[in-house]
């Protein structure tokens, strides 16, 4: 019961939170406005025409499935390349000897611009799903990577002493003190690899033409429908934002409420 | 057979030997104080002891059931809260969720730990109370044999002889046997039945000596008399309170 109470507490703070993050957008809605003012409707459309015009097209179920198709891809590319890069840095954290051998080639992973790998996919999987995914998972699993990995080597080995004397084995130490431990350097990596494969899907389907918004952004782009390409864009960051505040965060809320009762009183945000 | 029996232990860390030759041994239901200036490779033997630590050579052979672990600090999860950090070890034993926090809570209450704060976090807790969770941690296992590292040498005075009391206290009532790290001569003498030295280069046991009465029935004044004596006129405890700044790990 108080539990229920507690987490009502915390959604409570956090649609709080929501107002400061509300009053960022509309200081950045005026900007726009007055550059909209200043160089008319054919650059740059006033915001309220924008999400009028993206209004009407989301009355359209095409465009629904339009955007549900990006997110799709953009979000089963980030399953992959958290898994992938997750699976990796465990073995990097705990095997100096695979990290001494991923950190350069991560180092060139993450030289080469994302740009390059939709190229080479397109030549390697021509136009199709795969060279959406094979992008993102491409650009976005070396950070996880490397936060996994940092986190696991970062992990307090008096509690792994102090888990061995209560008598838990490799596993159990794995299970209830490092991943726990990993988590924490985790969720960060996860949101801003999250936003690079919506950028990244949005990337790969404009140029190798497979449709979903990437597509509708060449297609505007061909017309000079300028209202249009800025609607499609307002569409791919809500949906980034309905994916990074429907699931990331209520999720990295309930690992990070020690972190929460540890802040002094008054820091609490 | 005797709860702890350790044979002709030697350990190197990277090639340097800090411990040779020890032959060492526990008594069930006996506490023995093992003392022996810093560095000399109390906390590796007692790690060996436990089964954290691989020695190099030698045996080690436990004639207890299951044993409990107190550190110089307190090691708690900072994720996990008073309760859960109590019920750790029942976690990787396996006891199911609803006996973990029946248990947890006997185990507070053993080392007067305040069940209203069961729920809070060990960065919302004070130093002493923290190690209090570390000792009922210890014990909700219902161990027969309790390793302690210094367990209480970052507390201050009064609340240290409390947590000596709580440790004499419980070792009597649950009858388990006991090896208690310790450089301070006066924690030695109150909760043990026995001093062991350990040499200060970790070259064999300097020596041993027993002491009158059973921990809880001294009297400070005795205490204070047979620590003043060993330091005065016993040899084995001469190099006591060195402190080799080399060998600090
Ligand atoms: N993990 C380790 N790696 C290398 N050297 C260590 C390690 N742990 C302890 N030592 C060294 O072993 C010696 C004994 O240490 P320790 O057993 O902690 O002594 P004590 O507990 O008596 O102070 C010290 O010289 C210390 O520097
Ligand atoms: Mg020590």
């Amino acid at each position: 019961m108080t539990e229920w109470l507690e987490r009502l507490g915390r959604s409570g703070r956090f649609a709080w939170s929501a107002w400061s993050g509300l009053a960022a957008l509309a200081l950045l809605a005026a900007l726009w406005q007055v550059g909209h003012e200043a160089y008319g409707d054919f650059i740059l459309p006033s915001p309220l025409a924008t999400i009028e015009a993206a209004l009407a097209m989301l009355a359209d179920p095409a465009a629904w499935e339009i955007a549900l198709l990006t997110s799709r891809r953009a979000l089963k590319g980030f399953l992959a390349a958290s898994i992938a890069g997750a699976a990796l840095g465990l073995a990097a954290g705990y095997f100096p000897a695979v990290l001494r051998v991923a950190r350069p080639l991560v180092t060139v992973l993450l030289g080469v611009p994302p740009i390059a790998w939709i190229v080479l996919a397109m030549i390697w999987f021509g136009s199709t799903d795969g060279t959406v995914a094979v992008t993102i998972l491409v650009a976005a699993s070396p950070l996880v990577f490397v936060s996994v990995a940092e986190g696991v080597m970062s992990r307090d080995r008096k509690l792994d002493d102090m888990a061995r004397a209560f008598g838990a084995k490799a596993f159990k130490r794995l299970t209830t003190l490092s991943l726990r431990h990993v988590a924490a350097h985790l969720f960060p990596a996860l949101v801003v690899s999250l936003g690079s494969a919506f950028k990244v899907a949005v990337m790969a389907e404009l140029l190798a033409n497979v449709g979903g918004i990437g597509g509708e952004l060449a297609r505007t782009r061909a017309n000079l429908d300028i209202a249009g390409a800025l609607a499609w864009v307002l569409i791919a960051v809500a949906a980034l934002i309905v994916v990074e505040y429907g699931l990331i965060h209520p999720v990295r809320a309930e690992f990070e409420r020690w972190r929460v009762a540890a802040q002094p009183w008054g820091v609490k945000r | 057979m005797s709860a702890l029996q350790l044979t002709r232990i030697g350990h190197a860390y990277f090639g340097r030997t800090v411990l040779d030759h020890i032959d060492f041994q526990v008594d069930s239901a006996e506490v023995v104080a093992l003392v022996g200036p810093s560095g000399c490779g109390k906390s590796t033997l007692v790690h060996i002891a436990a089964g954290i630590v691989e020695p190099l050579r030698g045996r080690v052979e436990r004639g207890y059931r299951r044993h409990g672990m107190i550190f110089q600090e307190p090691r708690l999860l900072p994720w996990a809260t008073a309760r859960h950090n109590i019920s750790y070890p029942l976690r990787i034993a396996g006891v199911p969720r609803s006996e973990r926090k029946e248990r947890a809570m006997q185990a507070a209450l053993t080392v007067a730990f305040d069940p209203d704060d069961l729920d809070k976090y060990p960065s919302e807790l004070s130093g002493g109370m923290r190690q209090r969770i570390a000792i009922a941690r210890a014990l909700v296992i219902e161990p027969d044999f309790l390793f302690c590292d210094e367990p209480f040498t970052a507390l201050d005075v009064a609340l240290k002889r409390r947590m000596q009391d709580i440790v004499i206290e419980t070792s009597r009532q649950a009858r388990f046997a006991a090896v208690f790290v310790t450089h301070d001569l006066m924690e030695a003498a109150r909760v043990a039945h026995r001093i062991v030295v350990l040499d200060s280069t970790g070259n064999g046991i300097a020596g041993e000596r027993r002491l009158l009465n059973a921990p809880g029935h001294r009297s400070d004044e005795m205490i204070f008399k047979t620590v003043q004596s060993f330091l005065r006129d016993d040899p084995i405890f001469r190099h006591i309170d060195d402190v080799d700044e080399r060998r600090l790990p």
